[in-house]
């Protein structure tokens, strides 16, 4: 099963949690679903949970409400989707970590790593020719030290996707109306 | 009790109330086929000549039934080919069951002789499907598909079963038949807000779907027309649910919809619409469509609600309990006004009918309509026969229609009329036409092999007319690759297959032929033959609205 998860906005995203039943067809049923519909899906993370029975699956949709209540309304027809929260700012907490690797150059090292240090980025590791930096934030933050970034050599980029958790006591699986 | 896999899912099927399975048997799912052999007392199982026509008889057996369909094949081609079937079903939310075999546990994902993803294949075109990895999961996985088949929104369910679950012991248990999830009317504050704008409406119009016939409630609808006043339109999926002679009804609406129903739709200051999902041959110019006019909508699925218009009032539900809660809340009142304009579009429409002598399409259903008993399932193919048949036919009772409305599936109809005949126990009529025909009339051996009574109306024109009619009015009648050109001598190959049949060219020929026709044990088959020139009127062109509905058309030579 899917525990679908979080909406979150930020400004045209959104972000939607969900739990779900637990198996690889599962994501493949989601994505599947946002690839046919059209829903346009920026990012995407899965996971195991606290219940062997769900994983988590939360993801930011790029759209409007009205789209986002479609996406909600096609979400909720797949039998394997068992809850579904969209996760804002305000009552949730979300983060996503972002590894970066960057051209090693002797000019632009020392602007590197003061923009790195002012970020909270880590430098994983270090060669002559490359440096990879990890990020951890929200997305937000990364577009802006991706942005920031520009002006160097980027060579590679991986982020994670966004997880998120909604603040206080409440889970996600009490939505579940089975 | 100890079983094999192969016998815990025949005896579920059984278990579930299912008496008759449309199946074609191969290397993977030979087990159940063996157990299907062990308990041929209890389960009828139908062989067809080809899987599509299986899985569109367990389609005409479901839509004329309301039970769940059921169709069996091997892994591999055996499950593609039902494919087109499943997709009908799940365009038209038809509750099916398709059990496919495939590969041992152990040879998945080595592309092994006859080995496909058949779950993966057909992830879109079900409304859910299981890969069973374990026999002792087989028994619950079948219930649980029971289940979703017939919930909320019908929909076909797909079971793959590996051959070591169908081999491998486990114990079984019995179990009573499966309920469907308890429907649920929509919520008391939304349906508040539709009695109050159905007050006020002054010129309210009834629109229902096949939604209507899934939930039970044409009773709940008439009620709601008499009570307020309204006429009544449906959709294609929506036809049979009430007789075609009840005086409020106006027929269908849409691209080829009748003409009083879509005037009054179109000059509707509310739409009350039932279990209808606003499909674009119904609405044609999405921005142009009922302008005017308030939709209220009625839902089971809640994903429909303001998928393609917008509707001031959603309501998601169980139609029939929603109505129910909704007709104590309306005003009874009489619209005199807007009836009189209503009958007004009736007048104009005689006007456009077409009453031409020969043997032209209507007259061709017409002549039909005299042998339709109360009973009689008619099932049609794709294409103008289709319209046709949708425009003209007599309805008498719900369930008694079948046709692929939202796949459009050419090839449907023979599949589906066998089907129809054992969910009636009566005989069954397919309206087709030469295109269609040519698509699955490999089942008339099936027909001829179990003796089905099924009357076969082919609408002979010679060139796939919907394509033709399409490429007259926007392709400056360039007719490309439409024209059959075809020397198929219906009534030889009818003979060949062990059946009769024979070729009409006038209405008199016709009723002589039908009159032998629903005489006759087993199938018959009718070559009527019609000019390759008629057409399907009238036509809302594709993105057109009311205002550019062609009503009359001389084709000019």
């Amino acid at each position: 099963m899917i525990l679908l998860q979080n909406w979150r906005c930020r400004n045209e995203q959104i972000y939607i949690s969900s739990a779900c039943e637990k198996s690889v067809r599962c994501s493949n049923r989601l994505t599947s679903m946002f690839r046919r519909r059209q829903f346009n899906i920026s990012s995407i993370t899965a996971s195991e949970t606290e219940s062997a029975e769900y994983s988590r699956i939360t993801f930011s949709f790029d759209g409007e409400e009205e789209g986002k209540q479609l996406l909600m309304n096609q979400l909720y027809k797949l039998p394997d989707v068992c809850s579904i929260k969209e996760l804002t700012n305000e009552n949730s907490l979300s983060c996503e970590l972002m590894l970066i690797k960057l051209k090693n150059d002797p000019d632009t090292r020392e602007e590197i790593h003061s923009a790195a240090e002012a970020f909270k980025a880590e430098t994983i590791d270090y060669s002559k020719d490359s440096i990879v930096l990890r990020l951890i934030g929200n997305s937000r933050k990364m577009d802006d030290f991706i942005s920031l970034m520009g002006d160097f050599t980027i060579l590679e980029i991986c982020r994670t996707g966004t997880a998120s958790i909604e603040k206080g006591s409440s889970v996600l699986r009490k939505n579940l109306n089975l | 009790m100890l079983l094999s896999g192969a016998d815990i899912l025949v005896k579920t099927l059984i278990e579930q109330g299912c008496d008759t399975v449309f199946g074609y048997p191969g290397g993977q799912i030979l087990n159940v086929y063996d157990s299907l052999y062990t308990h041929q007392s209890e389960i009828n199982h139908i062989l067809t000549a080809h899987e599509q026509g299986a899985a569109h008889a367990a389609d005409g057996y479901a839509r004329t039934t309301g039970k769940v369909g059921v169709v069996i094949s091997t892994s591999g081609p055996g499950a593609t080919n039902l494919v087109t079937g499943i997709a009908t079903a799940y365009l038209d939310s038809i509750p099916m069951v398709a059990v496919c075999g495939n590969v041992p546990t152990t040879q998945i994902g080595s592309d092994s002789f006859q080995e496909i993803d058949i779950t993966g294949v057909t992830l879109p075109i079900t409304k859910h499907n299981y890969f069973v990895g374990k026999v002792e999961d087989l028994a619950d996985t079948i219930r649980e598909a029971f289940v979703l088949a017939k919930s909320g929104r019908p929909g076909p369910v797909l079971i793959d079963v590996p051959k070591d679950v169908q081999i491998a012991k486990c114990e079984y248990e019995p179990k009573s038949p499966v309920e469907k999830e308890e429907p649920q009317p929509a919520k008391n504050t939304r349906i508040e807000e539709a009695a109050e704008i159905i007050n006020s409406a002054i010129r309210p119009f009834i629109y229902f779907g096949g939604g209507l016939i899934t939930a039970d409630a044409p009773e709940e609808m008439l009620s709601l027309a008499e009570k307020i006043d309204a006429p009544i339109g449906c959709s294609l999926m929506g036809l049979s649910a009430i007789p075609t002679n009840h005086p409020g009804f106006l027929g269908m609406q849409g691209m080829h919809g009748r003409f009083a129903s879509s005037m009054s739709m179109h000059n509707a200051d509310v739409i009350i619409s039932l279990g209808v999902r606003f499909n674009d041959r119904v609405t044609g110019n999405r921005q142009k469509f009922a302008k005017g006019a308030k939709i209220i909508h009625i839902d089971v699925d809640g994903s429909e609600l303001n998928k393609t218009v917008n509707a001031v009032c959603g309501l998601r539900g169980d139609v029939k309990l929603t109505l129910q809660k909704l007709l104590p809340m309306l005003d009874e009142s009489k619209k005199s006004e807007w009836m009189a304009k209503v009958d007004a579009f009736r007048q104009e429409e005689e006007n456009y009918l077409d009453n031409r002598d020969g043997l032209t399409p209507r007259r061709a259903i017409l002549t039909l309509n005299k042998y339709l008993g109360e009973n009689t399932a008619v099932c049609t193919d794709v294409g103008q026969h289709q319209m046709w048949s949708a425009q003209n036919l007599n309805f008498k009772t719900s369930r008694r229609f079948a046709s692929s409305g939202g796949l459009g599936t050419m090839g449907y109809g023979f599949g589906a009329a066998i089907g129809a005949a054992y969910g009636t126990g009566e005989r069954s009529v397919l309206i087709t036409g030469d295109g269609s025909f040519g698509m699955n009339l490999n089942e008339l051996a099936t027909a001829v092999r179990y003796n089905v009574p099924v009357v076969v109306i082919i609408i002979n024109n010679g060139v796939l007319g919907m394509v033709r009619q399409w490429q007259t009015l926007f392709y400056d009648k360039h007719y490309s690759n439409s024209v059959l050109e075809r020397k198929t001598d219906f009534p030889a190959f009818a003979k060949a297959f062990g059946a009769d049949g024979e070729t009409v060219t006038t209405p008199e020929e016709l009723d002589e032929a039908l009159k032998k026709a629903f005489n006759c044990e087993g199938p018959y088959i009718i070559d009527c033959k019609i000019d390759k020139d008629e057409f399907v009127l009238p036509m809302l062109p594709p993105g057109g609205s009311m205002d550019d509905i062609i009503t009359k058309l001389e084709v000019q030579e």
